[in-house]
């Protein structure tokens, strides 16, 4: 816990449940976006569609799945269907307005890798992979990153285009006939960036209460482009700490205390 | 074809070969794990293991040797991290080498759905600006005749043999899937035979909604009956999914003689009959 009070994770959660709205149709990444996508259904958000991979249309967990297809999604949600359903009609049909994603490793513009470290036919560290994400980053209108910055998952160049974002920036999605808008916000535990406009490079637009730009260079593979008008990411609200942290105390102890009350 | 109601030995005995492709679904939910552990008893050898989420089962008969090739979308323990076998066999050969096959989710769904379709490949918007369209060769293009947008193509997913785990039979051996249904329909329809390991048998669905998931029974080659066979995945409204044991395969998986082990105890000197057990405290309360 830092003297703000809260954590450099807390921030980051709660920074990018305020990206989300009532009106959204979010296809949720599992881990950080989770996360963050309950806290804004919990607080500002009743009405927002959450819709995992697993086919789960419009579901209010009470706890953090840890998986995309843990019964609770099923169980609250509005609509649960096929997996290629989900994929055609839902996803590629046009109907999500956000895709939100986490990552294993990030460049400067939205590139994702979840798939190797290293050569993929020779790999140094063989990653789960794409899951949904090709897809999810294409298809989507728009895609939300949320990760805790490290100089080893935000480097220069990624090892392996799981999910393209903006490519090589500038207008690459429309020369691949791409005409979703990409990756327009990144959320991570230092700062929020958005892509210029022009370059499509993520820029630093606001750094979260006591972070310096100094810390979020360091903690960045990359050269980093701050914003002119740089702003100060506003504190999270007793509101928001006190949603996130019970949403992550009765996650713990469902996952832990499997078939204990509620977690059955 | 007619179903057949069989012990789940035999059932995978007369029904999975060594060098077939098989496709054990499940996603997330309905896990075919205890027909899994039969046909690593049963010691298969050179399998081309499909699945769009590998998870523990196809990390066990991966780290157990039983696998010349995978086909998957996501070869990861699912919210925990990675699937340590399948890396061991992919980073080091150990085991055995194995040949990988990889797409993403949109691409195995649509070529499940082309497989039960009857269609040599599947068509959809995908893979663009992706990597995996560089790195596999079963990843092609084609251009629409009406508008010549560019599209992905992929080949039809058609198994030798799938198997799944449902929530019911009736007794004529008509099978219901419910809740995250997944893939496990499409898979089904695009096996050339496929074995389904349930809850339970009741008498009749005569009381079911007209619209639920139901395969017929002469989609099915043999039906087993092992309740909790789904574990440490779950069977909506049967029992929870043992998320502890993901975590816990973590561990296990980490190590190879660990793993060895844990295989000897829990799967080789197993049987069918020890799933109900396991899940016991994951059942609701009534």
């Amino acid at each position: 816990m830092s003297e703000f009070g809260f954590t450099p994770n807390e921030m980051m959660t709660i920074a990018a449940s305020r990206a989300l709205g009532n009106d959204d149709v979010c296809f949720v990444g599992i881990g950080a976006p989770s996360a963050a996508c309950n806290v804004a259904r919990l607080t500002h958000a009743p009405d927002i569609t959450l819709i995992y991979e697993s086919g789960t249309i419009g579901t209010a967990p009470d706890v953090l799945p840890l998986s995309i297809g843990d019964g609770e999604l099923c169980e609250t949600a509005v609509t649960t269907v096929a997996v290629p359903e989900m994929f055609r009609y839902w996803l590629q049909g046009g109907r999500i307005s956000i895709g939100f994603l986490g990552a294993a490793q990030l460049d400067k513009f939205g590139n994702i890798n979840t798939t190797v470290i290293g050569d993929y036919f020779h790999p140094k560290t063989r990653l789960p992979g794409g899951g949904g994400a090709p897809e999810i980053a294409t298809s989507s209108k728009e895609v939300y990153i949320t990760m805790a910055q490290s100089k080893r998952g935000m480097v220069e160049k990624i090892d392996f285009f799981t999910s393209f974002g903006h490519g090589e920036g500038g207008d690459h999605r429309q020369r691949l006939g791409i005409d979703t808008a990409g990756p327009t916000l990144l959320i991570t535990d230092l700062a929020i960036w958005r892509p210029d406009p022009a370059t499509k490079e993520f820029t630093v637009v606001s750094l979260h209460p006591g972070v310096t730009r100094q810390q979020v260079q360091e903690s960045c593979g990359w050269v980093v482009k701050f914003a002119e008008a740089l702003d100060e990411t506003p504190a999270p609200s007793e509101l928001e700490l006190k949603t996130l942290r019970d949403l992550q105390a009765r996650t713990k102890a469902a996952h832990e205390g499997a078939g204990k009350g509620k977690a059955a | 074809m007619m179903v057949k109601f069989l012990p789940l030995n035999q059932a995978v005995a007369e029904n999975l070969n060594d060098g077939d492709a098989v496709a054990f679904e499940g996603f997330t939910h309905l896990i075919p794990t205890a027909a899994a552990h039969e046909a690593i008893r049963q010691g298969f050898r050179d399998l081309t293991l499909i699945r769009m989420t590998p998870d523990l089962i196809y990390d066990q008969m991966i780290g157990m040797g039983m696998a010349k090739k995978i086909v998957f979308s996501y070869v990861g323990n699912p919210g925990v991290g990675l699937l340590r076998r399948a890396r061991d066999a992919i980073e080091n050969g150990f085991p055995r080498s194995i040949e990988v096959e990889e797409h993403s989710h949109a691409g195995m769904a649509n070529a499940y759905e082309a497989g039960a379709a009857g269609l040599p490949c599947a068509v959809f918007r995908g893979y663009r600006g992706a990597g995996l369209a560089m790195v596999n060769p079963n990843i092609k293009t084609v251009s629409c005749p009406f508008t010549g947008e560019v599209l992905a193509a992929v080949p039809s997913i058609r198994p030798d043999v799938t198997f799944i785990h449902a929530q019911k039979a009736d007794k004529k051996g008509n099978v219901l899937v419910e809740g995250i249904i997944g893939i496990q329909k499409e898979a089904v329809l695009a096996a050339k035979r496929a074995v389904v390991t349930v809850e339970e048998v009741v008498d009749n669905f005569d009381d079911l909604h007209p619209n639920l998931t139901v395969l017929p029974r002469w989609t099915i080659a043999a039906i087993s009956v092992v309740p909790g066979g789904s574990h440490p995945s779950y069977a909506h409204g049967y029992y929870a999914r043992d998320n502890a044991a993901y975590l816990e395969w973590d561990e296990i998986a980490a190590d190879r003689e660990r793993f060895q082990v844990w295989m000897q105890a829990n799967v080789l000197e197993k049987s069918a009959d020890d799933f109900a057990a396991r899940v016991e405290h994951l059942r609701k309360a009534a």
